[in-house]
């Protein structure tokens, strides 16, 4: 019997991590500390082994043909949850820099009525050391992140992640972002009358692999976030995007 | 021999824009063969072929009517006529640009579209086949057993 909660695991070049990541959630499961949910991995178009790895230890695997960036893995993995009528989805890394035990943490906030919520490693203040620039960066835009919603939120880049039904289809359906969905999205759903809500979680440092946010891509990154959310107010929707071609299969 | 023949005949010509309206107007009709050549082998299209085109007609009307550019020089305050001339090359240039980077962006959204939908309708034909596969073993095994009864 299908579950009704799906776990997205985004995933480019984790082959060597991915098959753990996975098996670690399935152990959750099978121990009876997680509810029954199905995993997905979306493999961003990696040239390793990353989804024969996932498929092995148990995972759906949806594989893009090339890579097509963390925003667009992780819009596939709602499009597909939407196609499959999942009733809301869950969503780490698949670095391992999330801990599987926490994921209960985040299923019992969406009982408790959020449409979002945010695993933040820094409300318990035991978040790994990261480096100057990217500390500046969750500075800011927590700062910019918290003025927008109105509650503090300390984690606005946190890719580990709650999502309700309702978040669900707003996601797929308002012009998702397809490099770096965080902090914009965060307020998008804000202004959609969403709830979102941080919960503490214990994160890892990651376990290898590449991490997104590198080299020039942080100036990038900056860049991109400060115009997002300058426009956000103004902007229009995704034209191509609603409704979303790639979710609902028209 | 045909380069003492160009320049006898370069010679000829006076005043200066005389030649200036021989050199526009061969780079127009250069333009107009190279870009006609582009669409008869199907390397252009012919949506993006008429900005080209419309060039080519614009160069050949400035060359053959002096005093336009002087017109438009006074027109858009340029100290000379091969200034405005720049001016509106670059401005041409730009336009070009930003319309190609509008497009682009918009290939790549559809591209990104196509590829998900790719990817996620691979993901559910596998899905598909594997359930098929799995009746079709369950079906085999179901009649092998009430074969095996009735032997």
């Amino acid at each position: 019997m299908r579950a009704s909660t799906v776990l997205i695991i985004p995933a480019y070049c984790e082959s060597g991590r991915v098959g753990d990541v996975v098996r670690s959630v399935r152990r959750q499961i099978l121990s009876g500390q997680l509810p029954a949910i199905d995993i997905l991995v979306v493999d961003d178009g990696s040239p390793d082994a990353t989804t024969l790895e996932a498929a092995a230890a148990g995972a759906r695997v949806v594989r893009h043909p090339f890579n097509l960036g963390y925003g667009c893995a992780l819009h596939s993995g709602y499009s597909a949850a939407i196609r499959s009528g999942y009733d809301r989805v869950l969503q780490m890394d698949a670095d391992g820099q999330h801990d599987p035990t926490m994921l209960a943490r985040l299923i019992e906030a969406l009982d408790n009525g959020a449409d979002i919520a945010l695993g933040s490693r820094y409300l318990d203040r035991n978040a790994p050391d990261s480096s100057f620039a990217r500390r500046i960066g969750t500075r800011l835009f927590s700062w910019i992140a918290s003025r927008w919603i109105g509650t503090r939120i300390t984690d606005p880049t946190s890719g580990f992640q709650g999502l309700s039904r309702r978040a669900l289809e707003s996601v797929v359906n308002d012009g998702f972002p397809e490099d770096y969905p965080d902090a914009d999205v965060l307020v998008q759903h804000h202004r959609s009358g969403l709830v979102v809500r941080e919960i503490p979680v214990i994160m890892h440092e990651r376990l290898g692999g590449l991490s997104m946010h590198r080299g020039s891509r942080i100036a990038y990154y900056g860049y991109k976030m400060l115009v997002t959310l300058l426009l956000l107010p103004i902007r229009r929707a995704t034209p191509l995007r609603s409704p979303d071609t790639v979710a609902r299969g028209l | 021999m045909i380069s003492t023949f160009v320049n006898d005949w370069l010679q000829e010509m006076t005043p200066l824009h005389e030649r200036q309206q021989v050199v526009a107007i061969a780079g127009a009709a250069a333009i107009v063969l190279i870009v006609f050549e582009l669409v008869r082998r199907r390397k252009l299209r012919e949506e993006f072929s008429w900005v080209w085109i419309l060039t080519a007609i614009g160069i050949v009307v400035l060359a053959l009517n002096q005093g336009l550019l002087t017109t438009i020089s006074g027109w858009v305050g340029a100290a000379s006529s091969v200034s405005t001339l720049f001016f509106g090359a670059i401005i041409f240039l730009i336009a070009l640009s930003v319309q190609f980077s509008v497009r682009l962006s918009r290939l790549t959204h559809r591209q990104r579209t196509l590829a998900q939908r790719l990817a996620l309708l691979e993901e559910e034909l596998a899905e598909a086949r594997k359930q098929k596969a799995a009746a079709e073993r369950k079906d085999r095994a179901r009649s092998k057993t009430s074969s095996d009864e009735v032997a």
